[in-house]
């Protein structure tokens, strides 16, 4: 709870992001195309003619019915955003989940699937939306959401300064290369921080992301940055204890946290 | 059981909400203290959802999907203020 008690419930807040108007409902989904991301991930293409279009930052859920009418849903962040009807997925393997495998090894190109959305208003960016500078910070998986923001904002032109704080096991394990590659040269400042295996000729051994490589690679506290959090629990809740460690003003941060599914 | 936050409630308050729950404000009975869905804690597991407050814990939201409805309470908000329009 982090906003600031006007005693006024009804209040609007200066921090809450405008709205697109895009209402949330239930589509028909078509698998258009899939390959591998990652070894443990894959990258899905949806064609939902029916899609209003999503901010960058805005998540769907999908619902999977088994033939004997058993249902799962799940959330998944979107990487792509806009008007068109072609969402860009990358779904990460959970073992022993119960949607997450099917989609990485089981679903095929023609398959159907219904999705809900575009949801959550307060996970998104907008281009134009704030002259302070936007500091990424994705946990594995957590780079989904981010990965839009990054591309819609390479896309815009948008001004702000931008950094992405990119933490990883292994290189093998990163998403979106190409899409990261395009918004380093949109003026992205990246930082990968790789955990478990460095690449080839690095410089910098891996190691677990800490406070002081945290500290080095954001914006610092007074350069009063508006920072998007996305990963796991853990992940989200470590960066934030730190950032308010380091001087951050954590009130209006964006976090998205993921557990297994 | 996952613990999440807010932002995972987003589809599934849509209709007791509106189209934007997560950022809808809700003033906790416990502590007093306001803010939007998406920060609150959510522990969710098979049966439905939790939310709680960040700060003192208060359950505000509760989710459970039976086989023919959605129930949802709100225990522990004292007010909700729907999104802007």
């Amino acid at each position: 709870m982090t906003l600031p008690d006007t005693g006024l419930e009804a209040q609007r807040t200066p921090s809450t992001p405008a709205r697109s108007g895009r209402r949330p409902a239930w589509h028909p989904a078509t698998v258009a195309s899939v390959a591998p991301e990652t070894p443990n991930a894959r990258r899905i293409v949806l064609d939902v003619p029916t899609w209003p279009g999503n901010d960058p930052g805005q998540h769907l859920d999908v619902r999977l019915t088994a033939e004997d009418g058993y249902q799962a849903s799940r959330s998944y962040s979107i990487a792509s955003s806009g008007d068109g009807t072609s969402v860009l997925l990358a779904v990460d393997r959970v073992e022993g989940g119960e949607v997450s495998p099917f989609l990485v090894d089981a679903v095929e190109v023609g398959d159907a699937l219904e999705v809900h959305g575009p949801l959550g208003g307060w996970f998104v960016w907008h281009p134009g939306a704030t002259d302070r500078p936007v500091q990424l910070i994705a946990g594995g998986s957590g780079i989904v959401p981010l990965a839009a923001i990054a591309g819609a904002h390479a896309d815009a032109g948008d001004a702000a300064p931008f950094r992405l704080l990119y933490a990883v096991r292994t290189p093998e394990d990163v998403f979106f290369r190409p899409e990261l590659a395009r918004a380093e040269a949109a003026g992205i400042e990246v930082t990968h921080v790789y955990s478990r295996t460095a690449p080839a000729g690095s410089t910098v051994p891996a190691g677990r992301l800490t406070k002081e490589s945290l500290a080095a690679a954001v914006f610092p506290p007074d350069a009063g940055a508006l920072v998007y959090v996305c990963g796991s629990t853990p992940f989200v809740e470590q960066v934030l204890r730190w950032l308010g460690e380091l001087g951050h003003d954590t009130t209006d941060v964006r976090a998205e946290r993921f557990g297994g599914s | 059981m996952s613990t999440l936050d807010g932002n995972a409630l987003a589809g599934p308050l849509t209709e007791v909400l509106g189209p934007d729950p997560t950022l809808a404000v809700l003033r906790c009975t416990g502590c007093g203290s306001l803010g939007v869905l998406a920060v609150t804690r959510v522990y969710a597991t098979a049966m439905g959802a939790v939310a709680r407050c960040r700060d003192c814990d208060t359950v505000l939201v509760t989710l459970v999907d039976t086989p023919d409805r959605r129930w949802v309470g709100l225990p522990g908000a004292r007010a909700v203020a729907a999104p802007p329009a």
